[in-house]
């Protein structure tokens, strides 16, 4: 038996295939993007070694810095987002008849394409036919905003569809959370005399802190990497106003043709995206496991 | 709490769902309207008369092609996909070898990686080997990237199978691979389903690896496709609305029938940041 389940062969046949595949299409591409990073390349001529001239020049790239903020702040509203999904799913978990339909019905917009969605909220936010702004001037509002074409307001704008993308998949999470907690627990602190309110913030809510936690973690990278939405919707603009690290690194690359200067933004990412996991994983680090 | 309490509560979670479900509501009454009628009515009304024929203009005019490889490519994405890494977290949870757990914890790296950031080179390896505007390119990129998530999701079930089934189909002169294609594999058909789910949303709807490694219109998919077209119709809300149905339809089918299904995938995938 064990020998027949240590076969050398074996292994390498069946782990290989895979190993190859992410070996190739993903360590390898990662590391080289670090190396491209290097260079001085159109993408298809001969590449011209120049130090960490990228690197420097991206670090003192305004436009660099800006799409880096714009980022984080999408990381932000995301995570404080994270406060309406668990106040939603605190009132679902609680005994609400046609709780498992209406957060089927939330998670709907989750299972759209990025590039749907975006194309979606391009009418919604349309400033003459869009749906918004018909409602907006049926209540009376006399110039809504233009928004996706406003500097002041597009990133704002933008967080809208990502808030109802997602809610579903947050709300989810918390909810299969909250239906973990025994309901003994509960009972019991209705006994004492618990209002709902306290057995909410006082109990249910300490008690499901590690999910919390991890879907922090969860909002917080994803934000990093947003991508496809914000390049469909706005292209970044106007103005490089709603301009995220990806979205810059693929113009930088795709339409500029700066393949070297678009790989050490490109690197620049990867790396920026893993020290914050590092970081938010060890702030949100939980020292002991909740036992009931 | 009292009853006007729960009213409330009840209240509050309709006007949820009525801003989560809406949009797209409103985007298929438009999708049925001319624009005579989308720019001078109230968005809200239901169309004077239903105009199909927005979706078989669309169709005619090329979404046709792109629907067809969405579909292909998302199918033999998915088949490679659950192949691999079926086998692979089979030798890693139930073979013995030294190397087990740093090989799995390469698949789990594969977790947190930015994918925009390997977007370059992979561009310049797939023009390098002539994969450029070749729908395989695709195939391989959704096999690799999606590896880590299925594996994610297999493990758990993996760990859980008895020795004794191994054992048992050994000492009957069972070969191995005639154990895991005959036995192993059949009885993973659960989380299997789960995974086929969660791949099937992911490379149905990816944009990124489509947009940049294809060039011809017909190799384009749904998500790409829609993009072009979108172009081409950009006054014509009716067109753009029946082609974004056509193009989240299929997903939404899927929910439909298997709804338990896609909520566990997608609980099941909520490690994937």
């Amino acid at each position: 038996m064990n020998k027949v389940m240590s076969n050398k062969w074996i292994i390498a046949l069946y782990v290989l295939p895979a190993l190859l595949l992410i070996g190739i299409l993903i360590f390898i591409p990662l590391i080289l993007t670090g190396y491209y990073g290097l260079m001085d390349w159109d993408g298809v001529g001969a590449m011209e070694f120049i130090g960490l001239d990228n690197y420097i020049a991206a670090l003192q790239d305004l436009k660099f810095w800006d799409s880096a903020w714009h980022s984080f702040l999408l990381a932000i509203f995301s995570t404080l987002s994270l406060g309406i999904y668990l106040a939603i799913s605190l009132i679902l978990a609680s005994k609400i008849k046609g709780a498992d339909l209406l957060r089927k019905i939330y998670l709907i917009p989750m299972l759209l394409s990025s590039v749907a969605i975006a194309q979606l909220w391009i009418k919604v936010y349309n400033p003459s036919n869009g749906m918004l702004n018909y409602l907006l001037m049926a209540i009376g509002v006399e110039n809504p905003p233009a928004w996706l074409a406003d500097t002041s307001i597009v990133l704002y704008a933008i967080f809208i569809p990502i808030l109802w993308q997602y809610a579903g998949f947050y709300i989810l999470i918390y909810y299969a959370a909250l239906k973990n907690i025994p309901e003994s627990i509960i009972e019991a602190a209705r006994i004492d005399g618990a209002s709902p309110f306290q057995i909410a913030y006082r109990i249910k809510l300490p008690l499901i802190m590690s999910v919390v936690k991890v879907t922090i973690v969860l909002a917080v990278v994803g934000s990093l990497k947003y991508f496809d939405l914000i390049y469909v919707m706005t292209g970044g603009g106007p103005n490089g106003a709603s301009e995220v690290m990806a979205s810059y690194m693929y113009k930088l690359a795709f339409t500029s043709k700066d393949f070297g200067y678009g790989s050490a933004i490109g690197f620049l990412l990867l790396i920026i995206t893993l020290i914050v996991t590092v970081i938010v994983r060890k702030a949100t680090a939980t020292k002991e496991e909740i036992q009931y | 709490m009292g009853r006007i309490g729960y009213s409330l509560l009840y209240v509050f979670l309709a006007i949820v769902a009525v801003f989560q479900i809406f949009p797209i509501i409103w985007l298929f009454l438009f999708s049925l309207k001319d624009n005579r009628e989308i720019f001078s009515g109230s968005p809200f009304a239901m169309p004077t008369e239903f105009r199909w024929e927005n979706y078989l203009k669309v169709w005619e005019s090329g979404i046709g092609i792109y629907f067809w490889n969405s579909i292909w490519i998302t199918g033999v994405a998915i088949i490679l996909t659950i192949l691999l890494a079926s086998m692979a977290t089979f030798a890693i949870t139930r073979m013995q070898w030294k190397l087990s757990k740093l090989v799995l914890g390469l698949f789990m790296v594969g977790l947190m990686i930015p994918i925009h950031s390997a977007i370059i080179p992979l561009f310049s390896m797939f023009l390098s080997v002539n994969l450029y505007d070749n729908p395989l390119s695709i195939v391989i990129t959704y096999t690799a990237y999606n590896l880590p998530i299925t594996m994610m999701i297999l493990l758990g079930f993996y760990y859980t199978l008895p020795r004794e089934i191994e054992e048992a189909a050994i000492i009957d002169g069972c070969s191995i691979h005639r154990m895991f294609f005959r036995i192993i594999l059949p009885m993973t058909m659960p989380v299997m389903s789960t995974t086929v789910i969660i791949n099937m949303i992911y490379n149905w709807n990816e944009f990124v690896f489509v947009n940049t490694f294809i060039s011809s219109d017909k190799y384009k998919t749904l998500t790409v496709g829609i993009q072009n077209f979108i172009g081409q119709y950009m006054t014509d809300w009716g067109a753009i609305g029946a082609t974004l149905i056509i193009s989240v339809l299929p997903i939404l089918l899927a929910f439909v029938f298997f709804s338990n299904k896609v909520v566990e995938g997608i609980s099941a995938s909520a490690v994937k940041g």
